[in-house]
């Protein structure tokens, strides 16, 4: 069938403005970046991913970005269910404001959370008082994910939340559930899918996150380095392919992170079908 | 014009639309397509506008005569009025109408005063005067249809689809904007095909009723004819009610108002049978009786109400009933 | 007291949840927002204004101006592009063509600069052959751009997709049973339906266009009054330890995604859309 005809115009224009553009601005580039760490050699590679600096940036990256967007989630949660479901002044604004993470650049970010949670910061003072160091250290790794996490959980579930019929719920009732039980085993469930794109959306942004973790973080090697803070001390070292490896294997991590969730997510919008 | 169609097909993947289907729609008539959802009478409609292509290779098309089967739909001068019908949110109702005569290729447009002028006897044509500056959403489902007649009319289309016309409207104005519809075609004498899933309309309103199933056509026919000498059984079932009696391996079809009730005294063995009235429903015109058979098997038979209290029948009663026509069918 | 509906909680359980949600949204949101503010005025209104008069800070300014508005219309017309492509026709590889569109949302900022830097980049493939042409791309303008476009590429896509998809095709296939070309449809049929959506598309590429910060970074080269966005440029005034003069130029990307939050928040209202978030 190679002309299909085609009822709306403009078939092969799009098609070849999008693919063209697509190809130029996003695949050209990232087959580079494959083709650069595929050049360097496997043995390579191994020595270059089982350094111990960048097995302890690995385990920062992905350690802190999966107990932020868990945070994220349950915040999120909270934050979601009060804005849907009660009224109270103020509230527009701060359904609003909930994008702001999404908006504030993320070097803004970077350095006012530094700033807040430094010893000498308006947060950072009372936790140092309890002993607890934010700033420079990779709980403020955590702080600044889940800052920039939490809004793709309450955007994911909000729609959600809204669409819930009240006639279900009402329904648990009137069989004679409380509203704790009703909350575990009707409302959460139905959630439940909605939550688990929050959490990947929250997941897969913290991994890649540079801006509002390098202040906050301190970039000590071994410590409070991120993985993304390492391809770029890779690069500044004229390292090209040892920075490609690195964000090769992080993609590739990302992905299949991404794909699994995919995969999970739609198994179980199947069975609330 | 008229519009003749030769063994089209029309496959989605491994799904058959239309198969090998071939259809004459004469000049100037009303004609329905019938059929259940899933028949293929819309992908049909959708193949005559242009709107969708027929398999590679299969069938044509042609009006009065002329294949247009390779002319794109915008050139084809169809009138198709969508289901939802498809009116332009933004635009006021006189600039839907204008829409298409204000698209026209420059050679071939008309003045702007001659558009304003073809709009608003389009408008009076469809009794929408004076509503030419609202917008879509604020008319009715009624008015909305007509509207999009009126632009589909505008560009003087050869001839007019409509796709389930009266499908999103309430049962009221459908019964009214139906018999204004018949009144519109008699007058304007365009040739118009119109997809329905609703037999009490097609019978109603087409001069030709085209009965699809399974992207077949079982049968062509006026409304009479299919009605009173349905082709299959098929065209039996989905066309009114009837009684479905099986006898042996002998399927005979009734229809519940050919039917007569008579007095069990009155019994005539040659032509009746015997039976027990079961249910008696008489809030409506018409009387409907459910009498069982002796073989067990139910029939449903339409009286008028004088008829049956002539009977002054209760359940119980034992009656004979006479089958005026027992249709057989394969 | 009317009794409680069933399916809602008690006025205490009520309360301490939306105190809850109020507290969270305040130290996560509006503590920074204000903090931005309160950091930059802390020296006064001359140091203020002094920051944002300083030469590499006015032409951070521009370069930031310029960036956004090369990117941001560039990608607007691949969203535009690609939702056309992807709602209004059923072609083999379209689901792959829709997820690649998104694979740019899984990429680390960082990673986005690196491409190019790997692409053109003194010791990248193109490098040696662009030097001996004199033709500049990783630390001067076009790097910082194309590392904007990468970044920013799926806004304008994403939002269109979804809205274009709900709308069906039938006013198209109206159009064109009533004659119209393909530029006719665009510009009369589908555009008008579309515009808030593409507003909101655009609004949000921009904010991440005038904002972003990780891509640019790689590809800048930090070359104070010549290739330092504003983001940029904060970061090296906040390393410098010059906090206020930092903050002071912080508060106009601040502003930005304010003025952007609002405008969202209004077209919102007029048209209806939902905040389904990106």
């Amino acid at each position: 069938m190679a002309c299909k005809k085609r009822v709306i115009p403009g078939f092969s224009l799009s098609l070849g403005v999008t693919v063209i553009y697509l190809g130029l601005i996003i695949m050209i580039p990232l087959a580079a970046l494959f083709l650069k760490a595929a050049g360097v050699g496997p043995a390579e590679w191994w020595e270059i991913l089982t350094t111990r600096r960048v097995l302890q940036a690995a385990k920062l990256t992905f350690g802190a970005s999966a107990a932020a967007a868990m945070v994220s989630v349950v915040l999120g949660l909270l934050v979601t269910w009060v804005l849907v479901r009660y009224e109270f002044p103020g509230k527009r604004l701060l359904d609003g404001m909930v994008d702001l993470p999404f908006a504030l650049p993320t070097a803004v970010a970077g350095i006012t959370l530094t700033q807040i949670y430094a010893p000498n910061g308006w947060i950072g003072i009372h936790l140092e008082k309890l002993g607890i160091q934010a700033a420079y250290n990779s709980l403020g790794v955590f702080i600044a994910l889940t800052f920039i996490g939490f809004p793709f959980v309450v955007r994911t579930v909000q729609p959600v939340m809204e669409d819930l019929g009240k006639d279900i719920e009402e329904a648990a009732a009137t069989l004679g559930a409380d509203r704790w039980t009703v909350f575990w085993r009707v409302i959460l469930p139905m959630l439940t899918p909605a939550l688990v794109t929050g959490f990947a959306l929250a997941f897969a942004r913290a991994i890649g996150e540079y801006g509002s973790v390098i202040f906050i973080s301190g970039n000590l090697p071994m410590k409070t380095e991120i993985l993304p803070l390492l391809i770029v001390s890779q690069l500044e070292q004229f390292k090209y392919g040892a920075a490609s490896v690195i964000a090769a294997a992080m993609l590739t991590v990302s992905f299949l992170l991404l794909l699994l969730i995919n995969l999970l997510q739609r198994r179980m919008d199947w069975q609330h079908r | 014009m008229s519009i003749s169609i030769q063994s089209l097909r029309k496959s989605f993947g491994s799904y058959t639309a239309l198969d090998d289907l071939s259809l004459e729609v004469p000049d100037g008539s009303l004609t329905a397509l019938l059929g259940p959802s899933g028949s293929g009478k819309t992908t049909l409609l959708r193949i005559v506008a242009g709107l969708e292509f027929a398999d590679p290779g299969s069938g044509r098309i042609a009006f009065h005569g002329e294949d247009v089967s390779a002319i794109p739909a915008g050139k084809r001068g169809v009138g198709f009025v969508f289901q939802h019908y498809a009116l332009f949110r933004h635009m006021t109702v006189a600039q839907n109408i204008a829409f298409g005569l204000s698209v026209a290729p420059r050679s071939s447009r008309l003045q702007a005063e001659e558009i304003r002028r073809r709009v608003m006897e389009l408008l009076k044509l469809v009794k929408l005067d004076g509503l030419e500056g609202r917008r879509p959403h604020e008319l009715s489902g009624g008015q909305r249809q007509r509207v999009a007649l009126a632009r589909a009319l505008a560009i003087r289309p050869k001839v007019l689809l409509l796709d389930e016309p009266f499908g999103a409207l309430d049962a009221q104005v459908r019964k009214d904007l139906r018999r204004w519809l018949r009144v519109f075609h008699d007058e304007i004498g365009l040739t118009t095909l119109f997809v329905t899933h609703d037999q009490e309309e097609a019978l109603e309103l087409a001069d030709q009723v085209v009965v699809m199933r399974n992207a077949r056509i079982e049968q062509v026919g006026n409304p009479q004819t299919v009605y009173d000498q349905p082709r299959t059984p098929f065209v039996y079932e989905f066309l009114g009610n009837v009684n479905k009696l099986g006898f042996g391996n002998d399927t005979r079809y009734v229809r519940p108002h050919e039917i007569e009730v008579l007095f069990a005294a009155e019994f005539d063995p040659s032509t009746d049978s015997l039976a027990q009235v079961h249910h008696l429903f008489s809030a409506g015109p018409v009387a409907t009786l459910t009498a069982k058979l002796h073989d067990g098997q139910f029939l449903d038979i339409e009286l008028s109400r004088r008829q049956l209290a002539e009977l002054s029948l209760s359940v119980g009663d034992e009656v004979a009933v006479r089958p005026l026509v027992a249709e057989r069918v394969r | 007291m009317n009794p409680r509906s069933p399916i809602t909680e008690s006025r205490a359980v009520r309360f301490v949840l939306i105190t809850g949600a109020i507290f969270v949204l305040t130290l996560f949101l509006l503590l920074p927002l204000f903090a931005v503010f309160a950091e930059a005025l802390r020296r006064g209104w001359e140091v203020f204004f002094a920051a944002l008069e300083d030469d590499a800070a006015q032409s951070a300014i521009r370069l930031t101006l310029l960036a956004a508005g090369i990117s941001v219309p560039l990608n607007t017309v691949f969203g535009i592009s690609a939702a056309w492509l992807i709602t209004k026709f059923r072609f083999k590889g379209r689901a792959l063509l829709l997820s690649l569109i998104d694979l740019p949302f899984a990429v680390s900022p960082v990673i986005a600069g690196l491409v190019w830097v790997l692409l053109f980049g003194a010791k990248g493939w193109f490098g040696p052959w662009l030097a001996e042409r004199d033709i500049e791309i990783i630390f001067a303008l076009p790097g910082i751009i194309l590392a904007t476009v990468f970044v920013t590429f799926p806004f304008v896509a994403r939002e269109l997709i979804p809205l274009m998809d709900s709308q069906g095709n039938d006013q198209e296939e109206a159009a064109v049973t009533l004659g119209a070309s393909g530029w006719n449809i665009f510009w009369r049929v589908t555009l008008p339906n579309i515009k808030w959506g593409l507003l909101y598309g655009i609004l949000l590429c921009n904010a991440r266009a005038m904002g972003e910060f990780g891509a640019v970074s790689v590809v800048s080269g930090h070359i104070r009054g010549e290739t330092n966005t504003l983001p940029l440029h904060v970061e090296v005034l906040y390393n410098e330890y010059q906090f206020s003069a930092a903050f002071a130029c912080a508060t106009l990307l601040a502003l930005l995604a304010l003025v952007t939050l609002g405008l969202k928040g209004l077209i919102e209202r007029w048209s209806g859309h939902s905040s389904t978030g990106n």
